[in-house]
């Protein structure tokens, strides 16, 4: 039994951490809003860069000539994952759900015999997938000195990716994020970079029967467009999980919060009912005491 | 009288300019283009330079980008800019940070073809700051 001293103790520190989590809450849920507009101003640009890459893969498709980052080397036999986390936990199943994500998806490319690299784009991802998949992992990504998601970073990433790509380090890339639905609900995605995935952009603009001119030629076009598209896509990947990563904390902490807020009603109810008995035991015991002289 | 046409002009981080406009000057990769409506429908590579929106009320915006392309359809415009910024938010020190970007890039270039396309740059952005300055 408990005396009431740690009753009380305990009762002081659980109302502490309570403090904290309101405050995490409430920084996450400011952090949030940055985090979707943020989201949101990049969704037009990438959307258009689909329209715009669909109508120029619809019309090389099938030359041989295509570019190697829309038709693939032809094989798929190595597999690059960049996997982007956050940078900092407490934010419930929000890293862990993707790193599951991204290491059954490695799992099965191993058991099927593919080589698999992994690049990670933050801290806890690398920590989730280090113990398992230590030897795939061949670069980490540090953004923690980043206070917001620039397109500098993304497209420093797409760099590292793009230069592998051209040394022939990898054949298939797929990119692991959070999709960013709403404060409760995030969904943790695998999408295909390369070779770029153009079928999921919907119906080609008629141009009007009108010739589409290309200013150089299309194949210079889509030679600067593709690399340009990797880093686009990379930089909506980190701003979809900024706003998720912002999302899934919020709700984690309002749940800490509220469970905190149970355990010291417990408590204080625990505090209350062992000072009483104690008041009642010294009652009887000076009762008792008076009534035996 | 020129007849609009919907234009937009959007950056990976944001969407800068939307809505019916006369008449676009955008610097293509071969020399500056005029875009009206009606234009034939063209996709070109943009280098860095100052792109200027006429919006048909005797103003006219103009905004500097840092390569891109633009993609002009029968049912409007549409540049997809690398980086696009207002020329009013642009200061001196923005440009002097892109040569000076150009400049590192161009040292550490491999290869001839890297070379050229570094120096190209390079020379582009000069042109921009050039500009600017008068």
């Amino acid at each position: 039994m408990p005396s009431l001293k740690d009753l009380r103790n305990r009762i002081a520190s659980v109302k502490a951490t309570q403090k904290i989590t309101k405050a995490m809450q409430m920084v996450a849920a400011a952090k949030l809003r940055r985090a979707q507009t943020a989201a949101e101003s990049a969704r037009p640009y990438a959307e258009r860069m689909d329209k715009v890459l669909a109508g120029l893969a619809a019309s090389v498709a099938g030359s041989p000539t295509a570019p190697r980052l829309l038709a693939g080397t032809g094989d798929d036999k190595v597999h690059l994952l960049i996997v982007c986390t956050a940078e900092r936990g407490l934010c419930g199943a929000f890293n862990s759900s993707i790193a599951r994500l991204a290491r059954d998806h490695a799992n099965a490319l191993l058991a099927q015999g593919k080589t698999v690299k992994i690049i990670c784009v933050g801290k806890k991802g690398y920590d989730a997938l280090r113990r398992q998949l230590e030897k795939q992992i061949i670069e980490f990504v540090d953004l923690r000195a980043a206070r917001t998601i620039g397109y500098e970073h993304a497209d420093g990433v797409a760099k590292t990716v793009l230069k592998l790509f051209d040394e022939g380090g990898f054949d298939v890339a797929t990119l692991f994020y959070s999709r960013f639905r709403s404060v409760i609900a995030q969904i943790p995605t695998a999408q295909r970079i390369i070779p770029a995935d153009v079928s999921g952009a919907g119906e080609v603009a008629d141009t009007g029967g009108a010739v589409y001119s290309y200013e150089p030629g299309e194949e210079e076009i889509l030679a600067s467009l593709l690399p340009q598209n990797v880093a686009v896509q990379i930089y909506r990947a980190l701003l979809e999980n900024a706003a998720s990563e912002q999302g899934a904390r919020m709700s984690a902490m309002d749940n800490a919060t509220r469970n905190a807020g149970e355990m010291i009603k417990k408590q204080t109810q625990l505090y209350n009912r062992s000072r009483q008995a104690m008041i009642t035991k010294e009652l009887i015991e000076i009762i008792s005491g008076a009534e035996a002289l | 009288m020129a007849t609009p046409f919907p234009f937009e002009l959007v950056a990976p981080d944001r969407l800068l300019f939307s809505g019916n406009v006369d008449a676009v000057i955008v610097p293509a990769i071969d020399g500056e283009m005029t875009v009206l409506a009606g234009h034939s429908p063209v996709m070109t590579v943009l280098k860095p330079g100052i792109v200027i929106v006429d919006e048909g009320k005797g103003t006219a915006v103009r905004l500097f980008v840092r390569g891109g392309f633009a993609d002009v359809r029968p049912d409007g415009m549409t540049i997809l800019a690398e980086q696009a910024v207002p020329v009013e938010e642009l200061h001196d020190e923005l440009i002097d940070i892109q040569i000076e970007n150009a400049r590192k890039a161009y040292e550490d270039a491999q290869g001839d073809a890297a070379k050229m396309a570094a120096s190209e740059r390079l020379t582009q952005l000069r042109e921009v700051k050039s500009v600017l300055a008068n």
